[in-house]
Formats: C-alpha cells, structure tokens, sequence
C-alpha cells in the first residue's frame, strides 16, 4: 500500500481518526508518520510484522543461522524471511525452527497447535502412530485438567483411528 | 466482452440480510489457509509449481463433494473489469488479482462451489484459502460449512502440517489452525457517541483486531468495521470461533446502547441527519462511492431504528455493492470515467430507491397539521 501523504513511499502506519463524529483513516509511510509526529505503536501485535522482525534481530545476540543459513528445500534465507515477513515453503519451519518458536511465541503467546489434528491421504503406519501417541497425550493432559468435553472429543478421535490400524 | 455466467449471483447470498443482527452486522467470513506439501508457498513459488498448484486442486475438487458442481475461474481468463468484480464482491483478495500493471501473477484461480457461501482461492499467498462467507452473524455454521470442506480436500491432497506447529502457512502470523473468522459489522452509534476508540482498544486486549471493509490495509468508511481474530495458534478452531461469537455479541450489545443514548439524548439531530442522508441519497446526481458509504450509514442506521420505515435492510446491502465501480460498469456496459461513474452510482441508487426504498415522511413536523377530515 502506497503512503497517503507523499504517494510513494511504503505506508506502515495505519492512522484512524475521529474528528467532529466523523471517521478517517490515514495510511502513511514510515517517514510521513514521523514527519507528523506519529510513532509506530509501541503494542507489539500492531506492528508491521517485518519491522517486528527486524526488532527481534536486534535483541537477539546468537542465532543459529544467522551467518546465511538457508533452507535446503526452498533456499530461503532468515535474512530474506525478516525483509518479507512470508516465509518460503513448509520445509523453513523446520530449517529456522529455534528462530521461529520465539517469533511464533511472541506472535500467538505459545507453539503448540492444538486444534485439528491432520491425517494426510493413504497416511503410513508410523505417522498414525505419531498422530495417536499426540492424541493420547492430549488426553492425558485434558483429564489432568478435567476438561471431560474436549476429552471425550479426543476419544472419540483416538476411537476412529484405532481400528484403521 | 466477457462472459460472467458462472459470477453473476455468486457471493451474493449474504446480501439478503439473514442471519442473527443482520442490521448491525452484514456479513460474517470464516477462511482457512492450507498448504500443499513439495511445493514453495506462493510468493517463492515458480510458475510451473504454481501450475502444478492449480491442476492438482482442480482435479481433488472434481473428486469432492461441495466443489463437484462449482466453477473454477484463471484469473488470467478474466478480463479486467471481471477481476474488478470478483474483487468488489470480496470473492478474490488483491494479491490473487494481481497489481494493476501486470495482470494476475500465473496459476491465480478462485472456485466458487455450487452451494453459493463457499469459495477457494488457489495461488495466493497460501496454495490453498478455503472461505465461507454468510449474511448476519452467524459464525458457527460458517465455521462448519468450511470445516467439512477441509475434511474432504485434505483427503485428497497432503496438507503441510507439523506435529508442534500445526498447519503450515507462508505467513507465520497464520500458522496452526490457518483460520481467520471476521464479521463485518456497522457501527455508528459508537461513532456519534464517540465511544468506538474504547471498544476498538478492548479489541486488541482480547486478542482481535478490526479492518476496513476490503480487508487488510484498507480504510475504515461508513463506519463499518471487520473484526477478526488475530491469532490463529494455540486454541482449537471452536475457542477462536466462541471467542470471536461472544466478544461481538458484546460489541452489538454496546452499539444498541450507544443508538439507545442518541436516541434519548439527540433525537433530534440524529433524526435530521438520517432523513438528510435518505434525501440526498433520494435524489442526488452524483455520487462519490466514498460519500455513498457514509449516506448509506445514516439511512442503515435510520432503517434499523425504524425510523425509517418500510426500509429494508436487505435494499441497503444492495446499494453497497452494485454501486462500486465495476458493478456500476458492467451494468452500463462500457468502462466509465470517473465523473460518469458518479453520475451512474446516483442514478442507480435513485432507481432503487424509488421501487423499493420509498418511504413515506412522517414524524412530528407531519402529526402537528393532521390533514381533515
């Protein structure tokens, strides 16, 4: 998107206004902003996500791949990851996962994904295994918690899949 | 010119003004993003893998049950106004459509299932955006209707998926359940009553962010506003969806509040301006969209506080979208300029209006000289 102000530059900053009942947003690039004595917000979760990452790169002394590791399906560096924000194909989670789990917990508050729990078409005996031994421990964690609902429901999931083995 | 057969009705289900608080909210949208695992995502993808992309999802559709009978678009079959359309409809997002100079990037598609809320988009960011898109507030049954159509496309292709991570995206903001639910809603009581600043802060508490109406990066006009969650890993797909059902409750609760207070407190004006608005609306000869959206707000509001009536909801949802630019275009039939476009969009909302939004003036300027018998 293209800054409202000097219709070139990058706009960052997304500015709503009220003035005398009525509405207007502003979009503005990095330099308009400033120039108008506007500043990011200092909330994290509204910050451009690229300018977050170039934070974390500052507060973060050793990384892994910082020294141009890069991912071997795709080629993705973590260098590119933080100019674009998008990372290149599933294999980069793996590559920069260390990376990752900080940016993934300070973006969402955790890592661990506990909604559907995927079975891909024709799945290989071990990755069944892998799915029920994820399920089971889920279980156990749901009737530590007595959270019965979601137990009962990730019964039932263990059930279907059991007999398929 | 193009022929638009299989679009004409799609994505337009919502307009009829259905669901639960269909006055204060217009439509609710609930999308998930998948990924096919062996290739790059979509903006390091190259064309041959976005081709691939593409064939592969065509033939797992022709195999799955809600998406036998729909129509699967190339954007690069489209011309442009076509695009535009899909685009005002809110069918297709702008990275699928392409920047205006080069024309949609290879392998863009969008299918639109034969059961008219659901579509994918296939090459955008994402390999794959399931969405469904329903009118009033009705999350639940749009969460499911999406739901069941993961179920059957992931039977059919390998989703990328991490056993700590989740479903994988090429955005990290959308990691884990891939699932981004919105309602868009209509606000103006906290507007006037210069309470929406609060609520839109407790938005960001509650972990929800608000957009304008095309979605990301876009402006706020009219006062309507799409709310949505803004995390996506960490909750089952039900959390996100209760959480986002309850908190816009809420906010809907907090509106009929503020319309409560303008009512009791500034009746008067509030009426001036919701008739001011119906009038030029009514009549006027030109009309800028952006100047349409904020009228549309003040008779919206009118309709929903009966003060105007006869009004239905359902007739404003209409003027919202037939009166953007490539609607208004393809109903001429021809590219119009900017000042023609204004001159159309007014005669459009006139014809409307007066076939099925004419609402007789009353009120007390009217009761204090009853005519005699």
């Amino acid at each position: 998107m293209v800054c409202d102000n000097c219709g070139s530059g990058d706009a960052v900053v997304h500015l709503t206004q009220i003035v005398n009942d009525e509405m207007s947003t502003y979009h503005l690039c990095e330099k308009c902003a400033a120039a108008k004595g506007l500043e990011t917000s200092p909330d994290p979760v509204n910050i451009p996500l690229t300018d977050f990452l170039a934070q974390m790169g500052q507060s973060t002394t050793v990384q892994g791949q910082e020294s141009g590791g890069a991912c071997d399906f795709c080629g993705l560096t973590f260098a590119d990851f933080r100019e674009t924000g998008r990372l290149g194909c599933p294999h980069c989670y793996s590559a920069f996962e260390s990376q990752l789990r900080g940016l993934l917990r300070r973006i969402h508050g955790g890592t661990q994904h506990v909604g559907k729990v995927y079975l891909p078409p024709d799945p290989s005996i071990t990755e069944m295994e892998k799915q029920l031994e994820g399920l089971r421990r889920k279980l156990q964690r749901a009737v530590d918690a007595e959270d019965f609902e979601r137990a009962a429901e990730l019964r039932d999931k263990i059930r279907a899949l059991e007999p398929a083995r | 010119m193009d022929d638009l057969t299989p679009i004409p009705e799609h994505g337009l289900s919502w307009l009829e003004a259905s669901g639960d608080h269909a006055d204060i909210v217009l439509s609710t949208r609930v999308r998930l993003a998948r990924n096919i695992q062996g290739y790059a995502f979509g903006p390091r993808a190259r064309g041959n893998d976005r081709e691939s992309v593409l064939k592969r999802f065509r033939d797992s559709a022709a195999r799955t049950e809600g998406l036998r009978n729909g129509s699967l678009l190339q954007l690069s079959d489209l011309d442009r106004r076509s695009r535009r359309l899909l685009l005002e409809r809110r069918l297709v997002t702008r990275e699928l459509v392409g920047e205006a100079g080069n024309g949609p990037p290879k392998g863009s598609a969008v299918l639109l299932s034969g059961q008219d809320p659901l579509s994918v988009l296939v090459n955008e960011e994402d390999h794959l955006r399931m969405q469904s898109l329903v009118s009033g507030l009705r999350l639940s049954e749009a969460w499911r209707s999406v739901d069941r159509l993961d179920e059957e496309l992931g039977q059919e292709l390998p989703f990328a998926y991490h056993h700590e991570f989740g479903y994988l995206t090429s955005c990290p903001t959308n990691v884990g359940t891939g699932l981004r639910a919105s309602v868009f809603m209509h606000l103006p009581g906290l507007v006037l009553t210069k309470e929406i600043g609060k609520v839109l802060q407790g938005l960001g508490q509650v972990g929800l962010t608000f957009r304008g109406l095309y979605g990301e990066g876009s402006e706020v006009v009219g006062n309507f506003f799409q709310v949505s969650n803004q995390t996506t890993l960490g909750q089952t797909e039900e959390d996100l969806v209760d959480h986002l059902d309850k908190v816009v409750r809420q906010v809907i609760q907090y509106e009929s509040q503020a319309r409560h207070v303008l009512l009791r407190d500034a009746r008067a004006v509030t009426e001036d301006k919701i008739w001011r608005a119906y009038g030029l609306l009514r009549y006027a000869r030109s009309l800028s969209f952006e100047e349409l959206m904020n009228l549309l707000s003040g008779v919206r509001l009118g309709a929903s506080l009966k003060l105007l009536p006869g009004l239905r909801v359902y007739t404003l949802n209409k003027l919202m979208i037939f009166t953007q630019p490539a609607h208004l275009e393809q109903a001429a039939g021809r590219d119009l300029p900017p000042a023609e476009d204004d001159v159309h969009r007014a005669s459009y909302v006139r014809r409307v209006l007066a076939t099925e939004g004419d609402v007789p003036p009353s009120g007390p300027g009217e009761d204090e000289f009853p005519e005699r018998a």
